[in-house]
């Protein structure tokens, strides 16, 4: 039984727990565990005597953010950094002049676990990597603070605007839980497959617009001795990527919204999901893969690719920055939308693009105004820039990054296939925030196929068996793409 | 002096209890609570479920799969790992044969004693790291790379052993026992050097052959010893974590591929903190705790034998 309803607010406190105590004190039950939710209770009251911070609601603070004060932030140091975090502090101290206390780190879940329990959330966290904390779970305990507020407040340059004007199409969505926006999600990443400039202009091959000229490079490629693909085996997650583009492009947006909104048809009787399936195992039967790649993890396998060893590798637009040290100077990374099959919906133009790395406000935070207003200064020109300069990535901020930055040649031509791609034909996936378990078995499916110790017709059954789970959570009834 | 010694004796006691009931026994109580609720680990709003959570655990096929390979564990990682360090401990202390009779270890059994301990001295942290070099499924790893060197292995086909279901586990548990043998190792070692030299040198006189000293002599005389080793080798196969976790392939602390590496300690962490069923997973550390109780119960029971003097 969920008691999400009492979740919010200091009077919530515990209708459900007192009841608890009091069932499981009659029920006989050790009267010891009943001590612990007692002290439980006692931990997460400390967090509702805190002081709020609050100011005054006025034009140009639409939060109401107190003068002074503190700011705590937390960041997930990981392919970006943290440096443009440091930055951004500097400037929002300038404004708002609050002892800020600032933590990089990897260890999302660890280091903030216990704070969310305990009722006393940092204001800002950048919630991601391996050990972010998941954002579905996050939000059913209402944890996350709405961030409607944030679309609707003005725009930090231009305040006749309204914030969700000057985001890129699909970042607030991208954003929805539970049928609102609670994180926001800042860098602009592309995914589908990378390759090496230097090594096509050298070997001759044309980019591949066809699954078949995929093929064939692949296949020319195994007869030099190098691998066709290069995956990240230890962490299914990429190959996925794969997958999952092939079939939205292979089926349009209505297959990739049949995943999304757990259709009884999602994988097992739809064709577009049978068609890409079985053409990525033909990869696999073909043995056009890079031996050993399965077993790899992320980092052995994306520089081994860098060495020449294979031809493509699935990612997202962090590549580049990820392989930094490993990527020769001459290698000229660059980005291959995903090849299409014969029949696509979507031409090969199309990309999955869309909003990454989730920054989020907690319910709790004491300077709940403040972290709004972080939130909101980030989406201004200034702070847009400082993080394509520091992390060499683009943000969700339209036009929000000064020409004069110079970016990496992988992440240039990611750009350029991005500008080549009409709106309407960028697709994204959500299913991923929204249902870790079934993101987590339909990623085991793969691994396995990839292995070949499934044949595709039952990776489509185990993909399917892992959308009809998720779909018996009562909340899933809220996750709903139009 | 009697005056008072029960103050004495609680006034050194009390910090170490308090620690221990603060920081071990209280989570333990704890989690027996949590066990009985939906708690979703990131606040403190939960409902009571009162026995869902363990009816569920064992219609889990996963968490099932877990329990096996646990027992797995159990059955091959003490019953190794002690045959292994008695035979060292045996060679290097009593095994060799001097011309002259005496008893003392094969030659170079100083040596010995510290190149078995040293794995031990590294922390599961690197241990890990290491052997991922070692078992990595590419050419590039340390036994594939030998493999194709002596051409037992195809360049285009190599072993990908932490990507094989019936190899991952045991591969994990080769790593657990080559760490495990030195620890052990010293720990007979030190144990046999308590056992009086003059029943060996008897057994030699009455012309006992090493296989007959080991059995008749120090094995009865090593049982204590052998019983405590038994008891934590048995907690150490209920765990594995760190292990599994970095080495194996999966998303959220290994496991994979498909769940072939499986155990319960790292279906309990993917529960607790990737999926949010806390509740769920601290009904599994339950029964984890009340598997691992039963176990040295057992263990302790039935080794109990007559204690020989000496």
């Amino acid at each position: 039984m969920g008691t999400t309803s009492t979740s919010n607010g200091a009077n919530g406190e515990g209708f459900s727990r007192r009841n608890l105590i009091k069932r499981s004190a009659a029920l006989g039950l050790i009267a010891v565990p009943t001590m612990g939710f007692l002290s439980a209770c006692a931990a997460s009251g400390s967090g509702d005597d805190q002081e709020r911070q609050k100011g005054e609601v006025t034009k140009d603070n639409p939060f109401g953010v107190a003068k002074g004060g503190t700011l705590d932030v937390v960041i997930f140091k990981g392919g970006f950094g943290d440096q443009y975090a440091i930055e951004w502090e500097k400037l929002y101290k300038d404004t708002w002049g609050p002892e800020i206390s600032h933590l990089g780190t990897q260890e999302i879940t660890g280091k903030l676990q216990p704070r969310f329990n305990a009722g006393n959330p940092p204001d800002v966290v950048d919630n991601s990597g391996a050990q972010q904390i998941k954002l579905d779970v996050l939000h059913k305990n209402g944890q996350l603070a709405d961030l409607t507020e944030l679309l609707d407040a003005p725009a930090p340059d231009d305040p006749s605007k309204k914030v969700r004007d000057i985001l890129v199409p699909g970042t607030a969505e991208k954003g929805f839980i539970g049928g609102k926006m609670h994180s926001l999600n800042y860098v602009y990443t592309v995914y589908g497959l990378w390759y090496s400039g230097k090594m096509f202009q050298d070997r001759g091959w044309e980019v591949p617009k066809t699954w078949d000229a995929l093929l064939a490079i692949m296949q020319d490629a195994k007869k030099q001795g190098i691998g066709g693909l290069a995956h990240q085996g230890k962490h299914p997650y990429y190959i996925n990527v794969m997958i999952m583009d092939l079939i939205a492009k292979t089926g349009g947006l209505d297959a990739m919204k049949a995943i999304d909104n757990l259709d009884p048809k999602a994988f097992v009787g739809s064709a577009a999901a049978k068609q890409s399936i079985e053409a990525v195992y033909e990869i696999v039967e073909k043995g056009l893969l890079l031996p050993g790649t399965n077993s790899l993890d992320h980092i052995e396998s994306q520089t081994a690719w860098n060495e020449g060893k294979a031809v493509f590798i699935p990612s997202g637009s962090w590549l580049e920055n990820e392989q930094l040290k490993q990527t020769p100077e001459d290698f000229d990374m660059r980005f291959l939308p995903m090849p299409v099959l014969p029949g696509s919906k979507l031409p090969f133009e199309a990309i999955r693009a869309g909003a990454g790395e989730p920054f989020i406000v907690p319910e709790k935070a004491r300077n709940k105004a403040g972290g709004l207003e972080f939130l909101r200064m980030m989406c201004s020109r200034e702070w847009s820039t400082t993080f394509a300069q520091q992390a060499n990535s683009l943000t969700i901020v339209q036009d929000g990054v000064d020409k004069s930055v110079e970016l990496r040649p992988g992440t240039k031509s990611a750009i350029e296939a991005v500008e080549a791609c009409p709106v309407d034909q960028r697709f994204d996936y959500y299913y991923t925030n929204w249902y870790s378990e079934m993101d987590e078995s339909i990623r085991t499916a793969s691994a396995e196929l990839m292995a070949k110790r499934i044949q595709p017709n039952e990776w489509l059954k185990r993909a399917q068996a892992a959308v009809d789970k998720a779909a018996e959570d009562p909340e899933s009834k809220n996750n709903k793409r139009p | 002096m009697q005056q008072g010694k029960y103050r004495f004796v609680t006034g050194f006691l009390i910090v170490p209890v308090a620690l221990y009931a603060v920081f071990m026994i209280w989570p333990y109580l704890q989690t027996f609570g949590y066990s009985f609720t939906d708690w979703q680990g990131q606040s403190q709003e939960m409902g009571f479920v009162g026995f869902d959570n363990y009816t569920a655990l064992f219609s889990d096929s996963v968490f099932l799969k877990a329990l096996w390979h646990n027992i797995l564990l159990l059955i091959f990682l003490p019953v190794a790992t002690i045959l292994l360090a008695l035979f060292f401990a045996y060679m290097v202390n009593v095994g060799g044969r001097g011309g002259s009779g005496g008893v003392r270890g094969v030659a170079g059994s100083g040596f010995y004693k510290i190149l078995f301990f040293v794995p031990h001295v590294l922390s599961i942290a690197i241990l890990a790291v290491l052997w991922r070099a070692i078992y990595r499924g590419d050419v590039a790893g340390l036994i594939n790379g030998v493999f194709i060197k002596l051409g037992l292995s195809d360049p285009a086909h190599p072993i990908e052993w932490l990507n094989e279901p019936d190899l991952v586990l045991w591969c994990v548990a080769f790593v657990l026992l080559w760490w495990g043998v030195g620890f052990y190792l010293v720990l007979f070692s030190a144990a046999m050097q308590s056992i009086p030299r003059e029943i060996y040198e008897a057994a030699l006189l009455d012309g006992s052959s090493r296989t007959q000293t080991f059995f008749k002599v120090t094995l009865p005389l090593l049982w204590d010893t052998v019983q405590t080793a038994w008891v934590y080798l048995a907690i150490l196969a209920m765990d594995c974590f760190a292990l599994i976790s970095v080495m194996t392939p999966g998303n959220s602390y290994g496991g994979g591929p498909d769940h072939n590496s499986e155990v319960m300690a790292t279906y309990l962490m993917r529960n607790f903190l990737a999926f949010g069923k806390s509740g769920y997973a601290c009904a599994m550390g339950v029964v984890i705790l009340g598997l691992t109780l039963v176990l040295s119960l057992v263990t302790l029971r039935i080794s109990r034998r007559e204690r020989i003097e000496y």
